[in-house]
């Protein structure tokens, strides 16, 4: 899973893209300028070519070594226009141990905790 | 306890070297992803969930106060003050980076440890009985045998690269606490029958996961001086017969299930009869290691603590808490004591790093300066003086880590699920919280009495669901949540499987679901009857109508 995923089947749209930084570990999101920590920051992909252009965009970085395991996660996006994976995995991903509210991105963007609730 | 020699210390500095030139090349670019991940997995780095995760070993579950205080130093300083006790007796780090894993590695080395093989297709961290050397039942400590495994298992060149993981488990004691039918080789020290001669029983096949199989005898007795011969040939069984073409059938219980038991033994017995001999060898390094671990001085006591006796008298809660934490110590005037890491409504098997500080004091200032970690995600301090257990008591009290349940309904064994884990198909620890908390009044604990219950966040099992008196497994349904409940399974010499009671829960029906199953055994126990009895006694079939009406209302 280290390369993006060259999916053959069509991306469930809206999607987002999602990577880990190679050197911190940290989930990242594909923004409209580069890779964010902010889940509420990333670009989301409307359309096929949308998405194809993110997925590119992951496989470069991960080809230069700056992330790994870069995916497309589909989401709904709220009415702040603010997306919200579909799946719970990667909703998890994106607010950190549900366990520990203390710790990960719903702590650093509280913005973002309440909006998933 | 065992202190590295030059040979240890060597060959750790050394490995750690590696990993940090092989780090510096992953960053700098000259080693891709798929190049490194093997090599960071052999030094127990995932790339889990949210963040890296570090694996560290802790072999046979032993610590002395000197590493937990490193380990708690390092939660401080490249991880998120704290760390999580595993059921495989290791340490997990949750948020280390991979740029400080080598300094990480490095602090390991300097106080004896290491996280080599906690990941990989390789014999990981042996693991053992948690009251070796201090248990009455036992014939012979089983620690210096299981130091011998981890040096004969670290970077054994032949066995790096094996179908599929291995885990060895190992006991001297009569009551198997070390679970041995449920690992891939388990290793019983014992006397033989007859002429009372000290050896051991292999067992081999052991394992939950996809495909839990009970591990079975492939010999009833091995002289010592045979063991790493023994083992050697199980190993070339399994490394030439096991199976590379499916990684869900690569277990050695796959192959010892496919090959019939008597086959399985015979191809083993065939390998060591023609395999090197390492008989001299063995008995010396044994004899070298065995020392280390007799070293605790004590005092001349009385069977009887009069302290003990009248601080159980004077304060109730004290005496509730001795109930399920003491084990008879084979020392008169001592015994061994079990630290619950599972505080109500808690996460199980976490520990901050101010705990492990002063409990590190604790283990200092009580218990020869040494702790164990249990398989069920607890501590034991093992040399404590009866005369010193409410002090004890009252510091631990004032650590947040004086919970009176070991061994009851919220003693709850849960691996890290779906809130860290990267293979989970479901949260675990937030099951685990729920039901804690419901059953959390401690004398509603007392009257259920010993309950097993062990949650996994995925088919892999490391939750131990399939053996716990109620198992409980979380999986994906329909894109939500789904947990399976499982009852009768054992975690002990009568090792068993629990069987699936009905259909899949969501989250929020667990714990109701776990309460009509406690209150059905709670209205046909006989007098001193534990669940697992009653349960045996009435067969699973007898909870079925309460946990399936109780699905059936949820639904309508």
């Amino acid at each position: 899973m280290s390369a993006t995923k060259q999916s053959s089947r069509k991306p469930l749209l809206p999607a987002i893209l999602i990577a880990n930084d190679l050197r911190a570990g940290d989930v990242l999101f594909r923004g409209a300028h580069g890779w964010t920590r902010d889940p509420a920051a990333a670009a989301i992909a409307t359309t096929a070519v949308d998405a194809e252009a993110l997925e590119k965009i992951g496989g470069a970085a991960v080809a230069r070594n700056e992330i790994v395991d870069a995916y497309l996660a589909e989401v709904v996006v709220d009415r702040d226009g603010r997306p919200t994976p579909k799946h719970f995995r990667e909703r998890f991903r994106t607010l950190g141990p549900s366990v520990r509210p203390d710790l990960g991105k719903q702590a650093d963007f509280a913005h973002y905790a309440v909006a998933a609730e | 306890m065992y202190a590295y020699d030059e040979f240890d210390e060597r060959f750790v500095r050394e490995r750690v070297a590696q990993f940090r030139d092989q780090v510096a090349r992953r960053l700098s670019g000259s080693l891709t992803e798929d190049e490194f991940r093997p090599l960071r997995l052999q030094n127990g780095l995932y790339l889990q969930l949210h963040a890296y995760m570090l694996r560290i070993a802790i072999p046979y579950g032993v610590l002395s106060s000197r590493q937990l205080r490193q380990l708690a130093l390092i939660a401080d300083r490249f991880d998120k003050g704290y760390g999580h006790f595993t059921t495989r007796q290791n340490l997990q780090f949750n948020w280390p980076k991979l740029s400080d894993a080598p300094d990480i590695l490095d602090l390991l080395a300097d106080v004896g440890m290491h996280a080599i093989q906690t990941s990989g297709n390789c014999i990981r961290n042996v693991t053992a009985d948690h009251f070796a050397g201090v248990a009455r039942d036992e014939i012979e400590d089983p620690r210096p045998v299981a130091e011998l495994l981890r040096q004969w298992s670290s970077l054994h060149p032949e066995f790096s690269f094996l179908p599929r993981k291995f885990k060895v488990a190992v006991t001297g004691a009569t009551e198997d606490r070390a679970v041995l039918k449920a690992h891939d080789v388990g290793v019983r020290i014992l006397r033989h029958p007859e002429s009372g001669e000290i050896g051991y029983q292999i067992l081999a096949g052991g394992g939950l996961g996809r495909t839990p199989m009970i591990g079975k005898v492939v010999r009833d007795f091995l002289p010592k001086g045979q063991l790493l011969a023994y083992l050697d040939a199980i190993m070339r069984v399994y490394n030439s017969e096991g199976r590379r073409d499916n990684k869900y059938k690569a277990r050695i219980k796959i192959l010892v299930h496919e090959l019939g038991l008597d086959a399985f033994r015979n191809a083993v017995e065939s390998e060591f009869a023609v395999g090197p001999n390492w008989s001299a060898e063995e008995t010396a390094e044994l004899a070298r290691i065995a020392p280390s671990f007799s070293k605790i001085a004590y005092d001349d006591l009385p069977a009887v603590s009069r302290i003990f006796e009248a601080a159980k008298l004077a304060n109730p809660t004290f005496a509730e808490w001795v109930e399920n934490a003491l084990f008879p110590h084979r020392v008169a005037g001592y015994a061994a004591v079990t630290i619950s890491l599972k505080p109500v409504g808690g996460v199980p098997g976490d520990m901050t790093s101010d705990q492990m500080r002063a409990f590190a004091d604790l283990a200092e200032r009580y218990s020869s300066g040494e702790l164990r970690v249990t398989h069920a995600q607890n501590l034991v301090l093992p040399h404590v003086k009866l005369d010193d257990l409410f002090d004890l008591w009252r510091t631990l009290g004032a650590l947040g880590l004086a919970t009176a349940n070991v061994g009851l309904v919220t003693d709850i064994i849960a691996c890290p699920g779906l809130d860290y884990c990267a293979l989970a198909t479901a949260r675990s620890i937030p099951i685990a919280q729920a039901i804690s908390r419901r059953f959390g009044d401690s004398a509603r604990q007392r009257e259920i009495g010993p309950l097993q219950i062990k949650i996994s966040g995925c088919i892999n099992a490391c939750g131990h669901h399939h053996v716990g008196h109620i198992g409980i497994l979380g999986l994906e349904k329909r894109g939500q949540e789904s947990y399976q409940v499982t009852l009768g399974g054992e975690a002990s010499d009568n090792l068993a499987i629990g069987e699936l009671l009905g259909p899949g829960l969501s989250a929020d029906e667990v714990a109701d679901a776990i309460e009509r199953i406690v209150a059905g055994y709670l209205a046909k126990r006989r007098p001193g009857e534990t669940f697992i009895e009653a349960v045996r006694r009435l067969g699973v079939n007898a909870f079925k109508s309460a946990f399936l009406r109780g699905a059936q209302d949820a639904a309508a």
